[in-house]
């Protein structure tokens, strides 16, 4: 049960936002040390996870495509393509995005879009770019902020409810792997299969949100 | 064999670079911090390998304490003013997503065919790693076709890079991190106590009690772990398999198919899934770190219901 405690650090450190890196090492220092092992242990499990685990920091490498694309000014190109368009809005930008995200994903490009390489110089630039036309007078920034955070979450949103589809995910071969050691015979395609319904219902859900979400900013323009 | 001993490597002449970049940034006042950060972090991927799991481990703790103590700044290299890019932009155009899309593509057609390729019957890409190669290759081509198109600098890619990967900051290192927490959690048995748990307070005797604690369980579990695979075996094993499977009848593949789903809205409520939720806040420059997450929140909590609905609708059609 002590080992629990290292999941309240990771609770109490997060809600009162202390840094994060240091939340994590003192989450697994308590949660091995309730566990019996010595602060060296502990130090030694970490590293080795931490070295096993370095393909998860490889995705940065992209940065410097999307980079040197900003210099040369693609996010105000996409804020200009975006403006051409007169019935575009930033609810029903997203909304295209929610449904490329989901049925790419759904064909296993999970990396083919993604918070560095689409959300910042792309569709957060484009949504921004709609809202500022649709609204009455200058974007207050906490419209400015809303916007983008809704992009990125539009993304996440898309990835999630789409990549369950793909027969060779992670988490479908997770699955498939697990049942098979408890004496249970899955297809890899039922499971995908299953992970319909909840897809739509999600695209449903979450873009009806994004539709409400435009009508949202314009009050708050006209409000203020 | 091109695989992780390629992609590391050349991982770690990047952060290197980001180091050497950020030592010589007079704009940045907190430059050596910035600069020992990302050249720890550089030789985590260059020579990780024969550091051993200590040094490795003590290489975790010190960067901790870099970003913990507050000694990274934002560096400021040159780079164009949003005047200039406005103009750029009406130079070039809509040329200028042309490199945008070759990264997708690439991934696409990279993850499809590098697994196939082989010289002399051996692979020329280790085939577990095939996406991970693709996403580097197409990072390099892009940059590399947005450095001749648009006739930027030779220092650009890495300077862009570097001012991109200082807006990041610490959280860069945090799905990392978080990671070897998991393990250490794992080890310590965290995971086992939780399902123990929550399968100790699961009623047994309702079929809709079973369903909406297993689907809340994951959610929750997931908010603790960060990650959906680490509370999927445990939270099955304790209350899907031996109540809505078993007692039930739930058709396993319905019952984990919309398991793993709820577990995926508790992805979308932690901050704890650092690179879905916290990354994209620094990306994006927001001042709340938590603003992802408040916006995808109500998705995710009509989501959970709708999930508990379903299951207890689909799984049960016998």
């Amino acid at each position: 049960m002590l080992t629990l405690l290292g999941v309240l650090v990771v609770v109490l450190g997060f809600a009162l936002r202390f840094n994060p890196l240091l939340v994590v090492i003192a989450a697994a220092m308590t949660s091995g040390l309730a566990a019996g092992l010595s602060p060296i242990e502990v130090l030694t499990v970490f590293g080795k996870a931490f070295r096993t685990n370095r393909y998860v920091s490889v995705a940065w490498l992209v940065l410097p495509a999307v980079g040197v694309l900003e210099r040369a000014g693609l996010k105000e190109q996409a804020r200009t393509t975006i403006l051409r368009l007169k019935a575009a809005s930033a609810g029903r930008i997203l909304v295209a995005y929610l449904a490329l995200r989901q049925l790419s994903a759904a064909l296993g490009l999970t990396q083919a879009a993604g918070h560095a390489q689409t959300v910042r110089p792309l569709l957060a630039p484009m949504a921004e770019a709609a809202a500022e036309a649709r609204a009455v007078g200058a974007l207050s920034d906490n419209s400015r902020e809303r916007v983008r955070a809704m992009s990125a979450a539009t993304d996440n949103v898309g990835l999630f409810f789409g990549e369950d589809i793909f027969l060779a995910i992670g988490s479908i071969l997770l699955i498939v792997g697990f049942l098979d050691q408890s004496g249970l015979t899955v297809e890899p395609l039922a499971l995908s299969v299953w992970a319909i319904p909840s897809a739509l219902a999600a695209f449903v859900v979450h873009g009806a949100r994004l539709l409400l979400f435009d009508r949202g900013l314009v009050k708050d323009e006209v409000g203020e | 064999m091109i695989g992780l001993t390629f992609v590391y490597p050349l991982a770690g002449l990047v952060f290197g670079a980001f180091a050497v970049l950020s030592a010589f940034d007079r704009e940045n006042p907190k430059r050596l911090g910035n600069a020992v950060f990302w050249g720890l972090f550089a030789v985590c991927f260059l020579v990780g390998d024969r550091l051993g799991d200590l040094g490795n481990g003590v290489l975790a703790l010190a960067l901790a304490l870099i970003a913990g103590t507050g000694q990274l700044g934002v560096g400021k290299p040159r780079t164009t003013t949003s005047e200039e890019r406005e103009r750029l932009a009406r130079v070039h155009g809509a040329k200028l997503f042309l490199p945008a899309l070759v990264i997708p593509v690439m991934v696409l057609v990279g993850a499809l065919t590098l697994k196939r390729l082989s010289v002399h019957g051996a692979p020329l890409v280790d085939p577990k790693q095939a996406t991970l190669v693709a996403l580097v290759l197409a990072s390099l081509a892009a940059t590399l076709l947005a450095k001749i198109l648009f006739r930027q600098p030779a220092s650009a890619p890495l300077q862009e890079g570097r001012r991109l990967m200082d807006l990041v900051g610490w959280a860069a290192l945090l799905p990392q991190m978080l990671a070897a927490l998991g393990a250490v959690f794992a080890v310590a048995g965290v995971g086992k106590t939780i399902g123990d748990l929550v399968a100790h307070v699961t009623p047994v005797d309702s079929r809709l009690a079973a369903v909406t604690a297993y689907c809340l369980g994951m959610a929750v579990f997931t908010m603790m772990m960060g990650n959906a695979f680490a509370a999927f075996p445990v939270l099955t094993a304790g209350v899907a398999l031996p109540l809505v499977i078993g007692r039930f009848h739930g058709d396993p593949a319905v019952v984990c198919a919309i398991g793993m789903l709820s577990g995926f809205c508790g992805t979308l409520l932690t901050p704890l899934a650092a690179n879905f939720n916290l990354v994209p806040a620094a990306l994006l420059q927001l001042k709340d770190r938590y603003a992802v997450i408040r916006a995808q929140a109500p998705t995710a909590a009509v989501m959970l219901i709708v999930n508990v609905v379903l299951m207890n609708t689909l799984a049960f059609r016998r």
